[in-house]
C-alpha cells in the first residue's frame, strides 16, 4: 500500500470543494446550503492541514483553528437569519427569496 | 450788601416763584380744573350762559360778582398764597437789581462779570482761518449800563404788571398757572439781559419764546388763542435760525461768543469796517437781525404779534409790549460793535426799522380792536427802535425802549381795564363815554397817549424826537428815513386819539345790559395804572435834547450808556455840522405833525363822528386794504401755509406717487423681469441639466440591472464562473 502523500490530501480537499460548491449552486434548501458551505470550508482546511504537515509549519494548523471558530461563527449567523426568514416569508427555499433584487 | 456779586440771584427769585405755582399750583388748588383739558365743556358751558364775556375768557366776571359776590370764596387761601408769592419774587428781584445797579453806578468801569461756572465746554472747532479754537460758553452774567436799563425794566414794569395782574386775572380759572408762567417769563428775560454771552442769551431767547407761546395760548381751549399761540412759536422759529447761524458764524471768524470778548476783538482794529462790500461781518449782523425781527415783531415777520393779543391783557404788556420784544433790539444794542463795522447791515435795520414804523402805523389807523391798535402800535414803535439802531443812535433806541415800556404797559394795561369795565368787550365801536364811569383808567390812559404821541414834556417826546434827529443827522440816517419817522409820528398820534376818543368820549354804544355794570377796577389795577402814568411823565426827563442845554439827570441816559457803546464819541464829532436852529425847526415840526394827528382825530372821532364813514365809503378799497392788514396774512398763507403746506402736498403727492412709488414699481417690474429670467433658466438649464443626468444614468441602467436578480445562488454562480474564468486564464497561459 503506497503512502498517503500531499497529493492524496488536495485531490480530496479538491474533491470537497466541488462537491460543497455544486451544493451551494444548485440546492434549494438554504440548510442544505449552509452544510454546503461547511463542506467548502473544511476542504480549505484539509489543503491548509495538508500544507503545514507538509512544510513542517505550525502556522497552516492554527489557520484551520481559526477558519473552524469562523464557521461556527457563521453557521450560528446564517441559521439565524434563516429563522429570521422563515418567520417572515414561511420558506427555507433560496429562489422564493429575491429582497436582494434592485 | 454787595449786590454786584450776587447779581446771579436776580434771575433766581422768579425762577423759585415759577417752580413752586408749576410744580405744586395744581395740586393745591381746590377748584375744579374746568382751565385745563380734561373737562373741556366746562367753560364754555359758562360761556353760552353769559355771550357777551366770552370774547377774553375771564368769562362770567361781572354778571357774578354783580349777582353773587361769592367769586372770591373758592381757593381764597391759595390765591392770597400766589399773590404774595409772584409779585414778591419779582420785587426781590426788583430789590436786588436796583441795588446793584446803585453799586455799579460807583465803579470806575461800569461793568462787573460773574461767572459761576463754565457750561459749555471742550468742543475743539476749526474757526474759519483754519486756526483750532475751543467752544466755551460759560454761566456767566455781565452787568453793565446797558444790562442794567434792561433789568430795572423787566423786574420794575414786571413787578407792576405783576401786582396789575392780580386784580385782573381773579376770577380766571388757572390763576395759579397764570402766575407760575409769568414768573418763568420773568426768569428767562433776566437770562437774556444778564448773559454774558450769545449762547446764554440764546437760553433766554428761547425760554422767553416758550412763556410767550404758554400765555398767548393761555385759553387754549379756544381756537383762535392756540392757533394765535402756534403762530407766534412758528414764525419765531424762522427768526431764531437766522440768529443760532448768526452766532455760529461769530464764533466760526472770531473764536468767541463772550459779548466782552467779542466787543474787544471788533474794536481793536483786527476787522475793517465793510463800507464798500457786503462781507463776512455784514452777513454775521445780517443773520442777527434777522433774529430780531423774529422777536422784536419787525416786517416780514412781525405777524405774529397782533395775533398774540388772544393772551391775557396783562401778558400784553408785559411780554408783548414792554419787556420780551425788546430783546431783538436789545441784541442788536448788546453787538452795537459788529453792527458800527457794518454800515451796510445797518441801512437794511434802519430802512426795515423805518417801512415797519409807517406800516404798522397804516394799520393801526383803522383796526376796531382796542388791543389790536395797540398791537400794530408796538410793531410801529420797535419799527422806530431799529430805525435809531439803523442809524447808529444806540443809546437812542435803548432810551426809546425805556420810554415805551412805561407808556405802551400803561396802555396795555389800561385797555385791560376798559376791557374789564364793559365785561370783557374788546371792539371800540360797542365802547364809547366812559370818561366819568372808569375815571381813574381814563386819566393814566390820556397821560399815556399824550406820551406816545410825542407832546413835548411827556416821555415819548423825548425819545422819538431824539430818534427823528438822529435819523436826519446822523451820517447814516437819510431825508427819507426822517420823513417816514415823521409821518408815522403823525400818524401815531392820529390812531392813539382815535382809539382815546372812541373808547372814552362822544356817545356811549356800549350794550345797555352791559351798561349797568361798568365800575372802576381795583385798586390792583389801578395803583399801577397810575404808578406807570408818572412813569410815562417822568422817563423821559433823563434824557432831554442836549440842545435844551441841561445836565447832569437831565441829560443822564446817553452818558450812562456811553460805556456800553463806546460811541457817543463817534457821533459828538459830527453832530456839530448841522446847527441848532435845524434842531429847534425839526423839533417844531415833529410836534407840530403830532397835534396835528390828534387834532383830526378829535375832529373827525369826536366833533363831526359821521366823517369816517363817509371816507370809508368813498375810499372802500384802501379802507379793506388796511382793515386787512394789507392782506399780509392772506399772502403768507397763500405763500407758506398754503403754498408751502397744501401746495407742496400736493407736489410731494406727484413725487411721491411718480417718481418715488414710480422707482419701487420699475424695481419691482425689473425684479418680476429678471425673475422671470431666472424661472427659464432654473426650469430649463439647471434642471434640465440635473433630469439629463438621472435619465442618462437610468438608460445605463438597464442592461445593468438583469445581472441583478436577487437570488443569492445566481450570485453565487457569477462568483464561481468569475473565479473558473480567472483559473481558466492563468492556466491558460
Amino acid at each position: 500500500m503506497a503512502p498517503i502523500t500531499l497529493t492524496h490530501y488536495l485531490a480530496l480537499s479538491a474533491a470537497l470543494l466541488l462537491i460543497g460548491t455544486i451544493g451551494v449552486l444548485t440546492r434549494r434548501n438554504i440548510v442544505i446550503i449552509l452544510m454546503s458551505i461547511e463542506l467548502i470550508l473544511n476542504a480549505v482546511n484539509i489543503n491548509l492541514i495538508a500544507f503545514s504537515h507538509y512544510w513542517h509549519n505550525v502556522n497552516g494548523q492554527i489557520f484551520a483553528i481559526f477558519v473552524i471558530t469562523d464557521a461556527v461563527a457563521e453557521a450560528a449567523v446564517g441559521l439565524g437569519i434563516l429563522i429570521a426568514l422563515f418567520r417572515n416569508k414561511e420558506t427555507v427555499l433560496a429562489d422564493e427569496v429575491d429582497l436582494l433584487k434592485w | 450788601m454787595n449786590f454786584l456779586d450776587q447779581i446771579w440771584l436776580i434771575p433766581l427769585f422768579p425762577l423759585f416763584g415759577a417752580a413752586m405755582m408749576l410744580l405744586f399750583g395744581r395740586k393745591l388748588d381746590p377748584q375744579p380744573p374746568s382751565d385745563v383739558a380734561v373737562v373741556p365743556g366746562l367753560d364754555d358751558l359758562h360761556d353760552e350762559h353769559d355771550p357777551g364775556h366770552h370774547h377774553h375768557g375771564h368769562t362770567h366776571e361781572n354778571a357774578h360778582e354783580h349777582v353773587t359776590g361769592h367769586e372770591h370764596s373758592h381757593g381764597g387761601g391759595l390765591k392770597a398764597l400766589v399773590s404774595l408769592l409772584c409779585p414778591g419774587m419779582v420785587l426781590l428781584s426788583f430789590i436786588w437789581s436796583a441795588g446793584a445797579v446803585m453799586q455799579l453806578a460807583n465803579l470806575p468801569e461800569r461793568s462787573h462779570q460773574v461767572i459761576q461756572f463754565t457750561w459749555l465746554a471742550g468742543m475743539p472747532f476749526h474757526m474759519a482761518g483754519g486756526r483750532l479754537a475751543t467752544f466755551s460758553a460759560d454761566w456767566g452774567f455781565l452787568l453793565d449800563p446797558l444790562s442794567a436799563v434792561m433789568i430795572l425794566v423787566v423786574t420794575g414794569i414786571g413787578f407792576l404788571i405783576h401786582v396789575y395782574s392780580i386784580g385782573y386775572m381773579a376770577h380766571d380759572n388757572g390763576y395759579y398757572r397764570f402766575f407760575g408762567y409769568l414768573n418763568l417769563f420773568v426768569f428767562f428775560m433776566l437770562m437774556l439781559v444778564l448773559a454774558n454771552n450769545y449762547a446764554l442769551l440764546f437760553v433766554g431767547w428761547e425760554g422767553v419764546g416758550l412763556c410767550s407761546y404758554l400765555l398767548i395760548g393761555f385759553y387754549f381751549h379756544k381756537k383762535s388763542a392756540a392757533d394765535a399761540g402756534k403762530k407766534a412759536f412758528v414764525v419765531n422759529r424762522v427768526g431764531d435760525a437766522g440768529f443760532i447761524l448768526g452766532v455760529l458764524l461769530m464764533f466760526s471768524v472770531l473764536g468767541t461768543v463772550k459779548f466782552v470778548d467779542v466787543n474787544q476783538i471788533l474794536r481793536s482794529g483786527q476787522f475793517h469796517a465793510e463800507t464798500a462790500g457786503f462781507g463776512v461781518l455784514s452777513a454775521m449782523a445780517l443773520l442777527l437781525f434777522i433774529g430780531a425781527t423774529g422777536k422784536s415783531a419787525q416786517f416780514p415777520l412781525y405777524v405774529w404779534l397782533p395775533d398774540a393779543m388772544e393772551g391775557p391783557t396783562p401778558v400784553s404788556a408785559l411780554i408783548h409790549a414792554a419787556t420780551m420784544v425788546t430783546a431783538g433790539v436789545y441784541m442788536v444794542a448788546r453787538s452795537s460793535a459788529l453792527f458800527q463795522l457794518t454800515p451796510q447791515t445797518s441801512t437794511i435795520v434802519a430802512s426795515v426799522g423805518a417801512f415797519t414804523a409807517i406800516f404798522a402805523a397804516t394799520i393801526a389807523l383803522v383796526q376796531n380792536d382796542i388791543k389790536r391798535v395797540l398791537a400794530y402800535s408796538t410793531v410801529s414803535q420797535l419799527g422806530y427802535m431799529f430805525l435809531a439802531l439803523g442809524v447808529g443812535a444806540y443809546w437812542v433806541a435803548i432810551f426809546h425802549l425805556f420810554t415805551h415800556a412805561f407808556f405802551k404797559a400803561l396802555l396795555f394795561l389800561g385797555s385791560g381795564s376798559v376791557i374789564h369795565a364793559v365785561g370783557g368787550e374788546q371792539d371800540m365801536r360797542r365802547m364809547g363815554a366812559l370818561k366819568n364811569k372808569i375815571p381813574i383808567t381814563h386819566w393814566t390812559m390820556w397821560v399815556g397817549s399824550v406820551a406816545i404821541a410825542g407832546i413835548p414834556g411827556l416821555a415819548g417826546f423825548f425819545s422819538k424826537d431824539e430818534i427823528l434827529w438822529q435819523a436826519y443827522s446822523s451820517p447814516q440816517g437819510s431825508n427819507v428815513l426822517y420823513a417816514v419817522g415823521l409821518a408815522t409820528a403823525g400818524l401815531t398820534a392820529f390812531y392813539m386819539w382815535r382809539l382815546m376818543n372812541m373808547t372814552f368820549y362822544g356817545k356811549s354804544r356800549v350794550a345797555p345790559e352791559v351798561e349797568a355794570h361798568i365800575h372802576e377796577s381795583p385798586a390792583t389795577m389801578t395803583v399801577p395804572l397810575t404808578v406807570l402814568a408818572a412813569g410815562s411823565i417822568l422817563a423821559g426827563w433823563i434824557g432831554t435834547p442836549k440842545l435844551w442845554g441841561l445836565s447832569g439827570w437831565f441829560h443822564g441816559f446817553e452818558q450812562w450808556l456811553e460805556p456800553a457803546f463806546a460811541s457817543a464819541a463817534v457821533e459828538a464829532a459830527h453832530e456839530g455840522a448841522h446847527n441848532a436852529s435845524t434842531e429847534w425847526i425839526l423839533m417844531t415840526v415833529s410836534v407840530a405833525f403830532a397835534i396835528i394827528g390828534i387834532a383830526i382825530a378829535r375832529y373827525c372821532y369826536h366833533i363831526r363822528p359821521e366823517i369816517p364813514g363817509a371816507i370809508e365809503a368813498r375810499c372802500r378799497p384802501i379802507h379793506r386794504t388796511l382793515l386787512n392788514k394789507w392782506y399780509v396774512d392772506e399772502l403768507y398763507d397763500f405763500l407758506f401755509v398754503n403754498g408751502f403746506a397744501k401746495g407742496g402736498g400736493t407736489v410731494l403727492g406727484a413725487f411721491d406717487r411718480n417718481v418715488i412709488d414710480g422707482g419701487v414699481n420699475g424695481a419691482g417690474w425689473l425684479t418680476r423681469l429678471s425673475s422671470s429670467f431666472s424661472i427659464w433658466w432654473d426650469t430649463w438649464i439647471v434642471d434640465g441639466a440635473v433630469r439629463l443626468t438621472s435619465l442618462l444614468v437610468k438608460l445605463s441602467s438597464y442592461p445593468v440591472r438583469i445581472v441583478q436578480t436577487g437570488r443569492v445562488q445566481a450570485y453565487a454562480l457569477f462568483v464561481v464562473v468569475g473565479a473558473l474564468a480567472f483559473f481558466g486564464y492563468y492556466l491558460a497561459r
